[in-house]
């Protein structure tokens, strides 16, 4: 399983690596290869101008301002689980960091690399849409600003064009005080969930829910936001039957199918997951919710 | 004589180089002028092979040849491979050519071999072959493959039946119609493949001076390949070496003869250049053999005590487009069911069924895993039918440790009647339950359901034929240095075949165990062999060491006697050295030994002397070596999701005397492993067209570390009174009762929503669905 | 396509070669520099026996090109000891059965030697989780864990565990 020939550009600069996208036929931005050198290898993807941005100063680091929390496409997901800020400002990408493959892929895996592939059963792109993160999107023409939910367009698909390429990842910040969830079913530790739920929630006094964030992966096509449970929790006093009732929202899904789970199988987890998830961020935002499953 | 090395936990001689990467697997091994093949390979179930145009392929820089089925040497190319175990029952004897020229049957089945300055210009000029086929409708399931008017597997066989076979002792119909009860069950299982992490490799260099043709291969099995080669390359055996170094790991799948380790060889000698092929990932999950879908529907008749009268029923066996090893598996399979228990009446139908996906053979178990599920689940249906406690079903239908030998009344895949030579059931279950805990679960149930949790507990039990001949023969010779040559066709692929037999040889030639220099899987160092498969390896290869140990000991002593001037009986050899016992106590070291035994040039040797200190011995089992065992498995059910944790796992097993402790439990060990990846993980899938459809480590799963708990192991010798050694096989027992104990659990733990399941692997969303079914989430779900 | 140099530094030393950029560090390790304790098990990245470390974190170096470890330094399993010495895991391994085959050993050891460096007192889960990313077929990892534990234990400065006993 050798992978067809490419030539290889190693930029230093972002601008650089925007341009060789731009002008090099049938290129590739190699980040952290986790994801794209498995199809290389199966010839699943042929290329023939792998640009790799490793070396782009430009695309690493974790800087606080402004309420959000901009992360640099080119960090390792290993460094990001280690990363005191952002367990600190978003704990909930912590809590998902651990189940993001095993510590091997974490080690070389960026953000970037995860948001870009775009499978519908990473973790990193729900964490994004949980946020209602800020992408920004790289290329010769300069940096545009794309909300999570308008850059996941659908199965494996983004709004990247053919000639960008993501530059950084901004995290909007909730209140100190705010409760997060994280679970994801796999059939084994770091596989690919069949299914999951980030859950944010901000509560406030007499345990009223003054914001929440419910966001699924690997339940449809691309991270879903269940946007009706997150209505039926707004402006209520978060309990266990609030949290089931907002759960099966769930049922309101079009699941995929394959030899992996069914539609069925996955709508079931994404409801039992929600209300796990939910129930942990009531915990953690001061409401003592017990979980019923 | 007390032991110094059998039964000592000697720590592996295989580690140190292993451990510092000093392995030499086939890729390792590297050749002056070396080039590199790479297979095309059918992506359609079933077609027509058209034409395959190489000249785009040809004209890449660095590509050396494309060799379709018409450059192989005449006796190959159209010649279908030798089938190795014929058997009057099968009507559809087919194996596969080496390259595939008219009728491809399989996804994966090879058509030509590239072979370039590298795998990877190899692989870019396969991609770059242009192969025409004619589509052809492919057999995809065994139930549909063996209706009448199905689609065939072959388009020039009448039907897709390969065999049917009967297996019936005692009067069955007597049995069930007197019976108090009778309970059927439909029961489904799939194995999936050995996967072990070396794929199959194959190096073959041609020698021009000596016309010798050398061959690596990551085989099981180098003695069978070099027959098999000769008669492909219509070769003289004696012009091929094959060498098997280290292999990373075995398990069934390269005990067979592959058409890539004919091809390979045969390409090497048309080009005058050593030719290595590794196979990669991908191919393996197409084209290693593996042990494909059974379909079993049978009843058990009980009296009103849960003692079996009977048993019947039909076994449906797919085995794949073709049929290298004949129908051992299916026939091993429909052998086993009995298992410890007595069972006065048994018939069994056996279809075994061609379909288009790769050809099955045995896999760790071999057939065993699905007949010991099939009886323990019975066991436990009727159990729960009668109200019984499992065990104690169990325990009233032991054959009892007196009734050894006992004669079950089925001939065994070894030729010879199945009869137990020994073994104590009763001993092996008591010791199980009681090393897990089994009186006081219940307890822990409770509780644990008070907290939310639901844990249950399942044992399974077996009985395993191990130790199959015909033979495997070791030599053992003193060299001039002291040091002790040993050669075998025994081969290792992790079992630790180096120290065990090490061990034995040592014991009874009296040298230190550093001192032996062995020799394994090489044609080249002994003559005749078979190689490792069936647990075979401790009972024939163990059993010629000793022999051949012996044999060397007599004639150590005789000579030293000899030369130091005292009687026979007073000679003692301890490290080395043979150590009179009177006197001052003079030795003599082996070396020396070794010279006297050549004699000297035109002298005659004194009388009664025989020349060398060596000795070959090819012991032959009489019969299988009968193993059994009782594992106890406890998980925990998380009921929300069907996800499935193996909490503790409870192995009593008895493979008869034990040369080496530490070996037998890291079989024991890895072998619980498997079955729990058979049990909960492991699915080869295919849709209807048998397209395969887990063709990667992602998607075919295997289990991880965080899913095998470290066993608790109990030891049972009940030694086995047919060999010297008195040792049975211990390389598959680990798996093969693990998917009947762990399913066992499953269904314990979620006891009390009636749920039931008759399946393998068990995935986590059809437990589900049958919770769902049985109404367990109505209040917890709903709003 | 186009050849390019790269400069990677392999248990300490430093190899400069000219390669394809589609080969793999893998490859690059085994065929061109000749260690061939690193394996490979799958190619796409899920076996974890090609497991090395660059720049003092592990990698499957099957999903790595040489070039992209121009600069780095690269350790193999034939780093892990030196002078015909084995380490304190290796000798762990050998103490409590932690291999069969000794196909997937050498990533096995890579990552563990991560693991150590980084948690001096593991659970048992801890080991386990960290061994996730590496698959065995032969040992049903039991052997591999205790290695680990008690390599663990050696290393605090405890006594050895291992229950095998040395052939003489």
């Amino acid at each position: 399983m050798k992978p067809a020939p490419f030539d290889y550009h190693a930029p230093k600069q972002l601008k650089e690596a925007a341009d060789l996208l731009a002008s090099l036929p049938n290129a590739k931005i190699l980040a952290g290869g986790q994801s794209l050198v498995p199809m290389m290898n199966f010839r699943y993807v042929i290329v023939d101008n792998l640009i790799d941005i490793a070396g782009v100063a430009d695309l690493r680091g974790i800087a606080v301002s402004d309420g959000r929390l901009r992360i640099g496409a080119m960090m390792r997901q290993r460094e990001l689980e280690t990363s005191s800020e952002i367990a600190r400002y978003c704990p909930l990408l912590t809590a998902a960091l651990r189940h993001v493959g095993h510590r091997q892929t974490r080690n070389r895996g960026t953000i970037g690399g995860s948001l870009a592939h775009a499978d519908p059963a990473a973790e990193l792109p729900a964490i994004c849409a949980a946020y209602d993160a800020v992408i920004h999107v790289a290329s010769a023409r300069g940096i545009r600003q794309v909300p999570f939910k308008e850059f996941s367009t659908g199965y494996m698909a983004t709004a990247l064009q053919s000639d960008e390429m993501i530059a950084a990842i901004d995290l909007p910040i909730w209140r100190d005080d705010h409760g997060f969830g994280f679970h994801e079913f796999a059939r084994r530790q770091g596989d690919f969930a069949l299914a999951g739920a980030a859950a944010l929630l901000d509560i406030g006094s007499g345990g009223i829910v003054r914001r929440a964030a419910v966001a699924l992966f690997g339940v449809t096509a691309m991270p879903v936001r269940l946007e009706a449970a997150e209505r039926r929790l707004l402006d209520q006093p978060i309990d266990a039957a609030a949290i089931r009732s907002a759960a099966t929202a769930a049922w309101l899904l079009d699941p995929h199918s394959d030899i992996h789970a069914s539609a069925e199988y996955r709508r079931h987890l994404a409801q039992v997951l929600s209300m796990r998830a939910l129930t942990d961020a009531a915990q953690r935002g001061g409401v003592d919710v017990a979980h019923v499953v | 004589m007390g032991a110094k090395h059998l039964g000592a936990r000697v720590k592996r001689l295989e580690d140190p180089a292993l451990l510092c990467g000093r392995g030499r697997f086939v890729d390792d091994v590297k050749l002056p002028g070396m080039l590199h093949a790479c297979f095309a390979r059918s992506p359609h179930a079933h077609a027509k092979l058209v034409s395959i145009d190489a000249e785009a392929a040809l004209d890449l820089p660095g590509v050396h040849a494309v060799v379709t089925a018409s450059g192989l040497p005449g006796t190959m190319r159209r010649t279908p491979m030798p089938m190795l175990l014929p058997n009057p029952s099968i009507t559809a004897a087919r194996t596969q050519t080496v390259l595939a020229h008219d009728e491809v049957c399989y996804v994966g089945q090879p058509v030509a071999v590239v072979v370039a300055d590298t795998r990877y210009i190899a692989e870019d000029a396969a991609a770059a072959l242009n192969v025409q086929y004619d589509l052809l409708n492919a057999a995809g399931d065994c139930r549909d493959a063996i209706k009448d008017g199905a689609t065939r597997a072959h388009r020039d066989l009448p039907s897709n039946i390969a065999s049917t076979f009967r297996l019936a002792y005692g009067d069955t119909d007597a049995a069930f119609a007197g019976a108090t009860y009778i309970f059927d069950e439909e029961i489904w299982q799939h194995r999936g493949g050995g996967m072990a992490i070396e794929t199959r490799a194959v190096l073959a260099s041609h020698d021009p001076v000596t016309d010798g043709v050398t061959v690596w291969s990551a085989t099981q099995t180098p003695h069978l390949g070099r027959r098999m080669l000769a008669d492909l390359l219509g070769r003289e055996i004696e012009t091929i070496r094959m060498i098997a170094p280290d292999v990373g790991g075995g398990f069934g799948p390269k005990a067979i003869f592959y058409p890539e380790e004919a091809a390979i060889p045969a390409v090497a000698l048309k080009l005058g250049r050593p030719v290595k092929w590794i196979e990669d990932r991908r191919e393996h999950f197409l084209c290693a053999t593996q042990e494909r879908d059974q379909y079993w529907s049978v009843a058990i008749a009980v009296d009103r005590d849960g003692k079996i009268l009977g048993l019947r029923g039909r076994l449906l066996h797919d085995t794949g487009a073709f049929v290298p090893w004949g129908v051992i598996m299916p026939y091993i399979a429909a052998v086993t069911v009995p298992g410890p228990y007595v069972i006065p009446a048994y018939h069994l139908d056996t279809s075994v069924v061609l379909t288009n996906k790769v050809p099955t053979t045995p896999v760790r178990g071999a057939g065993r895993p699905q007949a010991v599920f099939v009886m323990e689940r019975l066991m436990d249906r009727v159990a729960r039918e009668l109200g019984l406690d499992r065990a104690e079903v169990r325990r009233r239908n032991f054959i009892q440790p007196e009734q050894m030998p006992y004669q079950v009344g089925l001939i065994f895949r070894d030729g010879k009647p199945l009869i137990y030579d020994s073994g104590d059931y009763p001993k092996g279950q008591a010791a199980a339950l009681d090393a897990a805990g089994y009186d006081s679960f219940r307890d822990k149930q409770r509780a644990a359901l008070e907290q939310g949790r639901f844990i249950g507990i399942g044992l399974a039990n077996y009985v395993e034929g191990t130790g199959l001949g015909p033979f495997e023969g070791v030599t053992v010779r003193v060299l001039p240095s002291g040091k002790v040559a040993v050669a075998s066709g025994a081969t290792n692929q992790g079992q630790g075949t180096r120290t065990t037999l090490s061990q034995i040889v040592a014991e009874q030639v009296g040298c230190r165990i550093s001192d032996i220099v062995m020799t394994l899987g090489d044609t080249g160092a002994i003559a005749q062999g078979v190689g490792a498969f069936a647990s075979r390896q401790a009972v024939n290869a163990g059993c010629s060491a000793l022999l051949a140990g012996e044999a060397v000991r007599t004639r150590l002593i005789a000579l030293a006697a000899h030369a130091l001037g005292v009687s026979e009986s007073d000679i003692e050899l301890e490290d080395g050295q043979a150590i009179a016992t009177t006197g001052n106590r003079p030795s003599i070291p082996f070396g020396e030994l070794a010279r006297l035994a050549q004699g000297m040039p035109g002298v005659s040797l004194p009388a009664g002397q025989a020349a060398g200190l060596e000795h070959t011995a090819y012991y032959t089992p009489p019969q299988a070596a009968y193993c059994s065992g009782t594992h106890v498995a406890e998980v925990e059910v998380d009921i929300m999701t069907g996800g499935v944790k193996v909490q503790k796992y409870t192995v009593a097993h008895d493979s008869g005397r034990v040369i080496n402790p530490i070996i037998v439990e890291g079989q024991v060990q890895g072998g619980v492993a498997h079955g729990i990846g058979n049990a909960l993980l492991e699915w080869m899938q295919y849709d209807k067209n048998a397209q395969p459809l887990t063709t990667s480590f992602a998607d075919y799963l295997m289990p991880m570390a965080t899913d095998v708990p470290t066993c608790a192991i109990a030891h049972i010798e009940t030694p086995n009174p047919l060999n010297p050694l008195g040792v049975k096989g211990a390389g598959e027992g680990g798996t093969i009762p693990a998917p009947a104990a762990i399913i066992a659990a499953i269904e314990d733990a979620l006891s009390r929503f009636d749920v039931h399941f008759a399946e393998t692997p068990l995935t986590p969303e059809r437990i589900v669905a049958a919770l769902r079914a049985a109404g367990a989430y109505e209040k917890l779900l709903v709003a | 396509m186009r050849k390019q140099a790269a400069r990677i530094t392999v248990n300490g030393k430093s190899y400069a070669r000219v390669v394809e950029p589609r080969m793999t560090l893998a490859d690059f390790l085994r065929h061109e520099l000749n260690f061939t304790g690193t394996h490979l098990g799958c190619e796409h990245g899920v076996c974890g026996a090609c497991t090395v470390l660059v720049d003092g974190r592990t990698a499957r170096s099957c999903l790595m090109f040489a070039v992209q470890a121009n600069g780095s330094e690269v350790v193999t399993v034939e780093g892990l000891s030196s002078d015909g010495q084995l380490s304190a895991l290796q000798q762990a391994f050998i103490d409590n059965h932690g291999l069969q085959c000794g196909f997937c050993t050498p990533g096995m050891l890579m990552t563990l030697t991560e693991l150590l460096r980084e948690k001096s007192d593991p659970s048992e889960q801890d080991v386990r989780e960290a061994l996730s990313g590496n698959l065995c077929r032969c040992t049903g990892y039991a052997g591999i864990v205790a290695a680990a534990l008690d390599a663990a234990r050696r290393l605090r400065g405890g006594a050895a565990t291992g229950a095998g006993i040395d052939g003489s």
